[in-house]
């Protein structure tokens, strides 16, 4: 958890510094993107099928209540026990006492990103019931004890060799770093605990409200062991994560396994439609479902940040985001990285001293906008939350006078003018090779890496009105 | 027709040769130009970092000066597409001011998008001789989708080689109060833009946003690095002087 105690500036320092990191971050969201690209392309209508999940989602989000309800009843009905978690601590005070209750030792967890945002690891290892993390990305960073740098390649930060590394104390001996030894090395480790294990604990892809089913998808099968071979299975899910039917879920499964991985579906896509019926031969026989609010309901009523709840968490942003592009995902400081995180994470934790940098790790260039699969303007809502920011008084308040004096002289076209002109004389001290070389903060900011042109000796105002023996 | 110009806050103050520039171009293709007194800026600086009343104010200035103008075109496209995707936002809850709005969005160009798809003179007559590349500035495409017209302007201009650039679609860095805010992050971005600026192998960068522009050349030059940056208005200047 160390990048938790540092200061934004010193985790984008950091970032900056690494390498490693800035390559590897590179090359996997290229990958990413160009294969997104490809499994988009070849549907030859991507636009109408963006139109489509955008058309979902926000019919779902419309009408959550409902559907919650029709999910929770079909659930109940055939006696899984669904708990409802207003906070993270709710949350997490559930799934302690499930774990209690079995004196469960042996817990396993496929990905959740709901896991992280309640940061239940850290509960349960206080318990002496620590979770093991089956999916290989989130059991590298579980050994490195970092929090995810991508919400679908958590590991994306680490290099092969780096892996080696980490999981040589474990092997006993030095490991080669090819990928065939290490996922060689993990399968082994993993087929023991999927054996061992009491408990299980799975993420959510989509919720289908009318049948009550449960939707995963995986690219290692690992979700499927561990929502197979325990006794007892619980899992999480943000209260968002609904489909009304089948029907809608092929669309959703088409739009994130191709925007996420590029892929035409997941490797796995596992439907439960718990618990086990005495006809199936497994499955858990206690199922758990813990659904999150965590300030959901409130973005749900507000009508600026609604369609942020429309996310089916694929990544997409993430891929073409050239500030992540730059610092990888640890550098934001939230479980959420990327665009999205950038939106949601103050949103949720509603907490402008901690997490008040986020909408501005955007240039606001457009591209996360560009490449979501259900149109979530996320630029837009970046803007917005940035205005919110500023309305609330949370905005520094040097920032907030040369706004003001910005309005002042940026309505006034003639002071402006006059302003300029003295601005031309008064950069001299600055100018090096008729470029300007340096000045006061925040111009310092940008003169630290970059000049800038001269302010004009006259701007095109004066010479317009000159030329046209205007005054 | 007759063209009235939006020199924007950057031009203005920076590059007045772009605004009169552009003034040539339009007049040398047949129309009347005039640039109505009192307009500044179109607030999307103070917009985009959440300053919202006091963008709209600056937003009000500039409806205000194009009001009786025919046809408003500038050479920005971040500009354009602040006026075109925001300023309905902005006067949501003023019905006089959002009415005007909406008829400065119907008469406002880009100008690469006004003399290629309005007046439909792709074919400026220019000769100039260079290798050049072209940044696609993100306003621009993602916003108002500007995609074909800067490109077409410059496939006629006799004499210039159009190289591609790698990883075209990623942002300068430049995002305005972005690079002084995130002035370290904003530098990786701009750093990587350089990279593939130079691998292009052009001598001349070319974009048709001054923002953008302004933020490459500065670190190339930081760097010292010999490209030359030019808006594309002042390529096709220099090459119908010729
Ligand atoms: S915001 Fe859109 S692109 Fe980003 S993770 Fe969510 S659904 Fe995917």
């Amino acid at each position: 958890m160390t990048m938790y105690n540092l200061t934004t500036d010193q985790r984008v320092d950091k970032a900056l510094a690494d390498n490693f990191l800035r390559q590897a971050t590179r090359r996997a969201t290229d990958r990413l993107r160009n294969n997104k690209y490809k499994a988009s392309d070849e549907l030859g209508n991507w636009e109408e099928w963006r139109n489509a999940g955008e058309t979902i989602r926000k019919h779902v989000i419309a009408n959550l209540d409902f559907y919650l309800h029709q999910l929770i009843e079909q659930m109940e009905k055939r006696g899984v026990h669904v708990h409802l978690a207003k906070t993270p601590a709710d949350a997490v005070g559930i799934v302690r006492n499930i774990v209690r209750e079995h004196d469960a030792k042996n817990v396993l967890k496929s990905k959740s990103m709901i896991s992280e945002e309640i940061h239940l690891n850290h509960a349960l290892e206080e318990d002496g019931a620590a979770a093991v993390e089956t999916d290989l990305g989130e059991y590298i960073i579980q050994i490195a004890g970092e929090p995810p740098s991508h919400i679908i390649v958590p590991a994306m930060h680490k290099t092969r060799q780096q892996v080696a590394d980490l999981f040589e104390p474990i092997a006993g001996h030095a490991l080669s770093s090819d990928t065939p030894t290490l996922t060689r090395f993990v399968r082994i480790q993993m087929r023991e605990q999927f054996l061992r294990g009491d408990i299980g604990i799975t993420g959510c892809n989509f919720a289908v409200a009318n049948t009550g089913s449960i939707v995963m998808v995986t690219n290692e099968g690992n979700g499927r062991m561990v929502s197979t071979l325990p006794r007892v299975q619980i899992t999480l899910m943000g209260m968002e994560r609904i489909v009304p039917s089948f029907r809608e879920l092929d669309i959703m499964l088409n739009l994130l396994a191709r925007s996420a991985t590029g892929q035409r579906l997941s490797s796995y896509t596992t439907i439960l439609t718990p618990p086990k019926k005495s006809a199936d031969s497994d499955g858990p026989e206690e199922y758990h479902l813990v659904i999150l609010d965590h300030n959901r309901s409130e973005i749900l009523g507000d009508k600026l940040f609604r369609t942020a709840l429309n996310c089916i968490r694929c990544g997409a942003c993430f891929n073409v985001c050239p500030v992540y592009r730059q610092l990888g995902g640890h550098a934001y400081g939230s479980v959420y990285s990327g665009p999205i995180g950038s939106v949601i994470t103050p949103l949720l934790e509603k907490d402008w001293k901690k997490w008040g940098h986020l909408p501005y790790f955007s240039s606001l260039c457009g591209a996360c906008t560009e490449g979501c699969p259900v149109r979530i303007p996320l630029h837009d809502l970046l803007v917005k939350l940035r205005m919110r920011k500023t309305q609330s008084g949370h905005t520094p308040q040097v920032e907030q006078q040369i706004f003001k004096a910005y309005r002042y002289l940026f309505t006034r076209e003639k002071t402006l003018r006059r302003a300029l002109r003295l601005g031309a004389h008064l950069q001299w001290p600055f100018v090096r090779n008729h470029r300007i070389t340096g000045g006061p903060a925040p111009l310092s900011n940008w003169t630290k890496s970059r000049t800038l042109p001269m302010v004009a000796p006259k701007p095109f105002m004066q010479i317009w009105a000159d030329l046209n023996n205007k005054r | 027709m007759k063209v009235s110009l939006f020199a924007t806050c950057l031009t203005n103050a920076f590059y007045p040769e772009v605004d009169l520039t552009m003034a040539k171009i339009l007049k040398h293709l047949g129309h009347t130009v005039d640039v109505p007194e009192g307009q500044v800026c179109c607030g999307q600086i103070a917009f985009n970092s959440g300053y919202v009343d006091d963008a709209r104010e600056v937003a009000r200035t500039l409806i205000n000066s194009f009001e009786r103008s025919e046809v408003v075109v500038g050479p920005s496209g971040s500009c354009i597409a602040m006026i075109h995707h925001y300023y309905p936002t902005l006067f949501e809850k003023e019905p006089v001011y959002l009415k005007k709005a909406e008829d400065l969005i119907q008469k406002s160009y880009e100008f690469t998008q006004f003399v290629v798809d309005v007046l439909k003179k792709p074919d400026l007559g220019a000769h100039y001789k260079a290798k050049a590349t072209y940044h696609p500035s993100c306003h621009a495409t993602r916003l108002l989708g500007i995609g074909e017209a800067p490109l077409k302007l410059l496939q006629h201009v006799k004499g210039l080689e159009l190289l591609p650039l790698p990883e075209a679609q990623l942002c300068c860095g430049f995002g305005g109060t972005f690079s002084v805010k995130m002035p370290k992050i904003s530098e990786a971005m701009v750093a990587e833009k350089a990279e593939h600026v130079l691998a292009s192998g052009a001598d001349i960068l070319l974009g048709l946003d001054m923002g953008c522009l302004m933020n490459i050349s500065g670190y190339l030059e930081k760097i010292n690095k010999p490209v030359k940056t030019m808006h594309i208005i002042q390529l096709l200047g220099e090459g119908m002087k010729s």
